[in-house]
């Protein structure tokens, strides 16, 4: 009897070019359910398009991806024995740097869509799910604003209600502190530290260093395009093998 | 001193009004045809399928680098001897404005769908929409808010550009005034009158584009 557990996510060999630029070279790596998997290295590491490939936003050049155990195709639509990238972003939510809100869309409006264009949802349910989401991120009075009249830190908010609401198995995180004022950056933070701590499956490509110390269960070092380095955080963070990791930290411990 | 008197010009009032019947329903079928003409060539313009490109492009530039006129008068004259059939000048008329506009709108709507984020469309795609609900849904309404000031702009050509029906003698606005001109022999009135009118009509649509502009750039 196999009684192994399927990863989450599965990456095989997987190399990403745009024209000349070889961005991803023969990633394999394994997302397990409940890991909080944190990604980190230097800009042009190949980071974000790693993660965009988890969600097919990128298609892979080659190597191949799995989600529980079932490859992923190519097609919105699943086919026998593959998966669609239709199903698989359902199933894999994703935040984003730049917030991407819709903003012809209320806050509420924002969280519903997905789940009542895409789930077919009926308003109601969507409603009901999307209020509790954004009670949970502290945003139930902004409902009825729209995404203009939000602080970054609210917007990154919203986005990762929005995500929530599709219910995903996985959730992907790319830089979702980047683009805010430094004294904004705590209210995500909670927010995801959060969810980390109720065992949603999340991979988070990230620069804070000290928050991903503490709510990563596992750390990727990312350097041109391979993963140099991979272990607990106290590891990669405290003990790195490689001169490249030592002075790539070096420069966050100023 | 020229004495005008408009009171001959008057009295075929009921002229003017069916010549701007006719320009209204030249226009309101035109901008209808159009919009769906351009909506196709924009979408082609987009596509994948480099065939398709090429083939709306090329529509675009035929009509875009040519006058409308020389297009009225060669589908009324010379499209007749190519099919083998005559063209009746209210089709043939409304033909060449519908594809005329058309190739303007489809840069319009291209545009405006150029314009929205491309971020917007990862978002939608990363909750599972397709491309089709990603359009509906996230894409065209924002990209209608972006291209709506163009979009009446155009319209406000297409309205003047009913005149040049003239030439195949469809009884529009300026037709009709031709009409009224040869009975009365009183070309200052009826024309003078013809240009009020037309303005009458239009002045109002500018100022609609302008303030939705305003109003747009606030809200960004």
């Amino acid at each position: 009897m196999d009684t192994t557990i399927d990863p989450a996510i599965s990456v095989r060999q997987l190399n990403k070019r745009f024209g000349a630029l070889h961005v991803l070279k023969d990633i394999d790596l394994d997302v397990m359910p409940g890991e909080v998997l944190g990604i980190i290295g230097p800009s042009g590491s190949g980071k974000s398009t790693l993660i965009r490939c988890m969600n097919m936003l990128e298609a892979p050049s080659s190597g191949t991806l799995s989600f529980k155990g079932r490859p992923v195709g190519r097609r919105f639509r699943s086919a026998a024995g593959d998966i669609g990238t239709g199903e698989l972003r359902r199933r894999v939510g994703m935040v984003f740097q730049h917030f991407n809100l819709f903003p012809h869309l209320t806050v509420l409006q924002n969280v519903t869509k997905g789940p009542v264009v895409v789930l077919k949802q009926s308003a109601a349910e969507a409603e009901a799910t999307a209020m509790a989401l954004l009670a949970e991120v502290g945003l139930e009075s902004k409902r009825d604003e729209y995404p203009a009249h939000l602080s970054g830190g609210q917007k990154q908010r919203v986005a990762i209600a929005r995500a929530l609401a599709m219910k995903p198995d996985v959730l992907l995180l790319d830089e979702v502190t980047s683009a805010l004022d430094p004294e904004l950056v705590g209210e995500v933070l909670n927010v995801i530290r959060r969810l980390a701590e109720n065992g949603m499956t999340m991979v988070l490509v990230t620069h804070e260093m000290a928050f991903a110390a503490d709510t990563a269960s596992r750390l990727i070092f990312m350097e041109a395009g391979r993963i140099a380095e991979t272990g607990s955080p106290d590891e990669v963070l405290h003990n790195p093998k490689s001169e490249r990791l030592r002075s790539f930290l070096s420069r966050f411990h100023a | 001193m020229y004495h005008w008197d408009f009171y001959v010009v008057f009295q075929s009032f009921d002229l003017f009004l069916w010549g701007i019947w006719a320009t209204f329903l030249y226009t309101v079928g035109s901008i209808l045809i159009g919009g769906i003409v351009g909506l196709a060539a924009a979408f082609a313009r987009l596509s994948r399928f480099a065939p398709l490109r090429i083939a709306a492009r090329t529509y675009q530039e035929v009509f875009r680098c040519t006058p409308l006129l020389v297009q009225i008068l060669w589908a009324y004259y010379a499209l007749p001897l190519l099919v083998g059939y005559t063209i009746s000048n209210t089709t043939a008329g409304l033909l060449m404005l519908s594809f005329y506009v058309g190739s303007f709108y489809a840069e319009i709507f291209r545009g405006g769908i150029n314009a929205v984020d491309k971020g917007q469309t990862e978002a939608a795609l990363a909750v599972g929409m397709s491309g089709l609900q990603n359009m509906r849904h996230i894409v065209l309404p924002q990209a209608v808010k972006k291209m709506m000031p163009a979009f009446i702009n155009q319209s406000v050509i297409q309205v003047k550009n009913t005149s040049l029906l003239y030439a195949i003698s469809i009884p529009e606005l300026t037709y009709m005034t031709a009409v009224v001109n040869s009975e009365t022999y009183r070309p200052l009135e009826s024309f003078t009158l013809a240009g009020v009118m037309y303005f009458a009509l239009l002045f109002p649509l500018t100022q609609f584009a302008d303030v939705l502009e305003r109003r747009m750039r606030r809200s960004d």
